[in-house]
């Protein structure tokens, strides 16, 4: 396919995402519209946004445009290259499989009060905004897509807005949505005041000196950093994410961020373009900080939506880990690492959005047949719910890292781009790679803990309440949304070097130099460097798992005792287990929270009930707030109290204020 | 690289990974009876495992009514997880294909695998014990694994690969130079293993004390063939580790090419290297007691700081050099 076709198909994703939003229009009269036209145009536009994705990364080439729309002097320029295209493709793929998730999901709402009209909506102005980011070729387009995604997402999280936790969590993502929005546009302008406009590619052959490129690179990172949750400007992540309705988590926390990851690399790596190894030491700190306070939050949650959105923050830590090394790599003149980070950092992009999605489903699955987003009431729900079980289970072990599945081979890419940190000249960058290393093998293990605890406390063992007894395995289509990304992690997990094979051309074009011996050994091998230093052969790691077993069960077949008798669980000669005597999830992460006691501030109080007993509540409390959140709002509080003098209620003094205003601008104006 | 691929290198390969199961349960029994003997008893017969074995798995399997399919499929994945991830570590001869097909980030990988498998069994019938063990191993292994990879990245970066026959053939190369880094490295690893094969001080074994048990509690509900397969998986673990510690910082005697002769060479310098970790693991266990829980994670902090000081000791010492 052309690179051209692939633009004018990444266009029809974009005017479906737009018809669907249109459509939902009409929900107000007839709900059923978002369930049989909405949903499915956005289905639709999911798949036209793989096809122009692969299109694109097949090519090679590069595309530009210019829509007769925007301002006179400043029409909006498109583009789709390489990074783009990839970028499509990730958001191709969840999105289709919210267009299968979705309408299913969708009919549990039309009885109640929420309005569809907004949540199909939004949706889909959500998916336009998204699309238009990956595309925009001018600094103009892509501020105004990126406000258009966050405003849409913000109406998407104050969907349910009748519950004031709700309200409150879409606030405070307004609110630092915008404050990173302010950061992007300021370094925006610092690029676009070296180049002559605001088109990127003015920008791209802009010449910044190291300072002015270091400030622009500062705004960006923090601006793309806190939307894509970075410890410590991540507070609004797990507040947001839990409150949308579960599908809409799914496309903020496995996409939405990845937008965030998509901005960072073109800005600073292809925009800004001369990197410096200093950004890639901060970007390397705080993407260790995010994993492992994300990883060690995750596992203090107990609310599954909650736990989700802390183990996102995790998650990106790993992307940001990785670009780090890309970047030391890069400054420090080693190529060849410096494309294997690289491509480590967007196939875990890849894999988070799918596993996450998947996961993200999977939660929602549950709460539509149980309502019940609690870890502590669950269990026993791999019986009641065996398909979203065995999904599920796919998606814990892809997260958790685990061979053969996709999340271990991006983990692999990772250690194995760090441990090519012997090529470095400064001893100080040799160390430091190490640690980071330590934190990603520490966050790993975490990560693995916490996704035992959720599919252990939930799926296993006996249901700890009347409703999730009675829960139902979900629709088909609930099924199918969620059977779509676990086939896909699968895939992924199972013949990594064909998707590297797919993502090196964003490498090759953007940084001149992909990984040109990744295939050189067949598909059948993963091969980074050469095969003496390092290799991974995923399709036959899993043939011999499978054949091992096959032999193991046949050997157990014929050899010894077959019978099986069913009996009651031991119980040591007492009264037979109840449900209530299992372990809960704030007891399986009790002792990781008594190791990394320092990291949290926890609040435990007895409160009386009301038969007369006591409660005992523990309150998880994330230090960033102490250190950070409370002293910032207090200090805008009080500066509020001193402009609120202004603030009079007379209309002359107002007026009077108008009159010095005027003065001192022209004053300003004339000198 | 890709003349290691070839047909007979691949029926070595078959060979050495059948000799795992067969010689791990050999391990336990010589531990066990020199512990024994430290401890003023005759003790059992080095062959008592294979019968143990052998009784659980002509004994009848009872499984819980609260159990869910992943109850009776753990024992499996469990066992095969943790054999094949004992297959990629060389044993008599380092160029075999399955040190290329993984690396030692995959075999510790598989040994998670098998680790999440196990915890999830635990969980699965829904009894306190099992989320109990469930949980304490997953604390002890979150702590271990960044202790294990450092360990193994030192030797690594020494080596600039991951692969573990190449890790092996340049120490051999190295001409036995003693540097601080492999020390440290191999301080690291051993309380690692201690730790990740449930021995004292920081499982036991042989409990059933509900305080202190962390494996044992989470196998509490597996009887049968069932039991056999956990249990002869955690033996095998324990012999992985034995022949990764005795392999990589004492390589002395592997087998460099597949000629019979140095094979054979190869066999009995792993035996004799491996009865005497064994034996070192039983005196071991006989001066030390059990630790408390939370004092595991000051042990572990030990092992993860001592590997740490490896490879930066690595980085900064060894590099110019």
């Amino acid at each position: 396919m052309r690179v051209e076709t692939a633009l004018s198909i990444a266009g029809l994703a974009v005017a479906l995402a737009l018809g669907s939003a249109a459509v939902s229009l009409l929900a107000a009269r007839f709900p059923k519209v978002v369930r049989f036209a909405a949903m499915p145009l956005t289905g639709l536009c999911g798949v036209a946004a793989i096809v122009a994705g692969l299109g694109a990364l097949l090519s090679g080439g590069v595309a530009t445009a210019t829509l007769p729309l925007g301002l006179p002097w400043l029409p909006w320029h498109v583009r789709l290259d390489a990074l783009a295209g990839f970028f499509l493709l990730l958001i191709g793929l969840v999105t289709s499989a919210v267009g299968l998730y979705g309408p299913a999901y969708v009919r549990g709402l039309e009885q109640g009060r929420d309005s569809l009209v907004a949540l199909g909506g939004f949706t889909g102005l959500f998916l336009a905004g998204m699309l238009l980011v990956v595309l925009a070729d001018d600094a103009f387009l892509f501020m105004i897509a990126w406000e258009v995604m966050s405003l849409a997402s913000y109406f998407l999280v104050a969907f349910q807005h009748e519950q004031a936790a709700n309200r409150r969590a879409a606030f405070l993502y307004l609110l630092m949505a915008h404050i990173g929005g302010l950061s992007i546009l300021l370094g925006f302008g610092v690029l676009a005041s070296f180049g002559d406009g605001f088109a990127f590619a003015s920008m791209r052959a802009a010449e910044l000196s190291p300072v002015w490129a270091s400030v622009a690179f500062g705004l960006v990172f923090i601006g793309f950093g806190m939307k894509a949750g970075l410890v410590p400007l991540h507070a609004w992540l797990p507040e947001a994410h839990p409150a949308a309705p579960s599908y809409i988590s799914a496309l903020m926390s496995g996409v939405m961020l990845k937008v965030a990851v998509y901005g960072f690399i073109r800005l600073v790596f292809d925009l800004i373009g001369d990197v410096q190894w200093t950004w890639g030491m901060a970007v390397l700190a705080i993407g260790s900080l995010s994993a492992l306070t994300g990883a060690l939050f995750a596992l203090m949650q107990t609310d599954l939506k909650r736990l989700l959105a802390y183990s996102s923050v995790e998650n990106l830590g790993i992307v940001f880990i990785a670009l780090g090394l890309a970047l030391i790599f890069i400054d420090t003149g080693h190529p060849l690492p410096g494309a294997l980070a690289f491509v480590a950092a967007l196939y875990h992009a890849l894999n988070h959005a799918l596993f996450k999605g998947l996961l993200f489903l999977g939660a929602g699955s549950i709460l539509h047949s149980t309502h019940e987003r609690d870890l502590e009431q669950m269990g026993g729900l791999l019986r009641r719910m065996p398909w979203t079980g065995f999904f599920f289970l796919i998606g814990c072990l892809s997260i958790a890292a685990l061979p053969p599945f996709n999340g271990f081979v991006s983990e692999w890419l990772t250690f194995q781009a760090a441990l090519q940190a012997w090529q470095l000249d400064s001893g100080v960058m040799r160390s430091l790679i190490p640690i980071a290393t330590a934190v990603l093998a520490l966050t790993g293990a975490l990560v693995a803990a916490t996704f035992v605890k959720v599919y252990g406390i939930a799926f296993l063992g006996q249901a700890r309440s009347r409703h999730v007894r009675r829960a139902r395995p979900g629709p088909w289509g609930i099924r199918a949304g969620q059977g779509l990304l676990a086939v896909l992690c699968v895939l992924l997990g199972l013949f990594p070097t064909l998707v590297i094979g797919l993502i090196d051309a964003v490498p090759r074009q953007l940084l001149g130099g992909g990984l040109p011996d990744a295939g050189s050994q067949g598909w059948l091998w993963l091969v980074p460097d050469a095969f003496e230093t390092a290799s991974y052969s995923a399709p036959l790691v899993t043939v011999l798992l499978i054949a091992i077993a096959v032999l193991v069960v046949w050997g157990l077949h014929h050899v010894g005792v077959r019978r099986v008798r069913r009996c009651d669980a031991w119980d040591c000669g007492f009264a037979p287990p109840t449900a209530r005597m299992q372990y809960t999830a704030t007891a399986f992460a009790q002792p990781v929270r008594r190791v990394f006691a320092l990291l949290f501030r926890v609040e435990e109080t007895q409160v009386p009930r009301e038969d007369g007993g006591m409660r005992h509540q523990i309150k998880i409390v994330d230090r960033s707030w102490d250190a950070l959140y409370l002293p910032l709002a207090r200090l805008v509080e009080a500066a509020a109290r001193r402009v609120v003098r202004l603030q009079s209620g007379n209309v002359r003094v107002y007026l009077g204020w108008t009159l010095v205003t005027l003065l001192v601008l022209l004053w300003i104006v004339s000198a | 690289m890709a003349d290691i691929l070839t047909p007979s290198a691949w029926l070595l390969a078959v060979v050495q990974a059948l000799l795992f199961p067969a010689l791990a349960p050999l391990l336990v029994g010589w531990v066990r009876k020199v512990k024994a003997r430290l401890q003023n008893r005759r003790g059992a017969s080095v062959l008592q495992p294979y019968r143990e074995l052998r009784k659980l798995l002509f004994k009848e399997a009872r499984v819980a009514h609260t159990a869910s399919p992943l109850f009776r499929a753990a024992p499996s994945v469990v066992f095969v997880a943790t054999w094949l991830a004992a297959a990629t570590v060389p044993l008599l001869t380092i160029d075999l294909p399955t040190a290329v097909v993984a690396d030692i980030i995959v075999l510790a990988g598989l040994l998670a695998l098998a680790r999440v498998f196990l915890a999830l069994a635990g969980m699965d019938v829904g009894t306190a014990f099992g989320g109990m063990g469930a949980s304490r191993e997953m604390m002890i292994s979150a702590l271990a694994e960044p202790a294990m990879l450092m360990a193994v990245f030192t030797l690594a970066m020494t080596a600039h690969s991951t692969n573990l026959g190449s890790v092996i053939a340049h120490h051999l190369g190295d001409a036995f130079v003693l540097r601080p880094s492999y020390l440290f490295a191999f301080a690291g690893l051993t309380l690692v293993a201690l730790a990740e094969t449930g021995r004292i001080p920081v499982d036991n074994p042989t409990t059933h004390l509900e305080l202190t048990m962390v494996h044992e509690a989470m196998v509490l509900e597996y009887s049968g063939r069932h039991l056999a397969l956990m249990e002869w998986a955690a033996q095998i673990k324990l012999l992985l580790y034995g022949v990764l510690v005795a392999n990589i910082f004492f390589p002395w005697g592997i087998a460099t090419d597949p000629a019979p002769l140095s094979l054979a060479i190869g066999l009995g310098a792993i035996l004799l290297k491996l009865a005497v970790l064994g034996a070192a693991l039983a005196v071991a266990e006989t001066v030390l007691a059990k630790m408390r829980l939370f004092r595991v994670p000051a042990f572990l902090n030990l092992a993860l700081l001592l590997a740490l000081l490896g490879l930066l000791s690595h980085v900064i010492l060894e590099v110019g050099a």
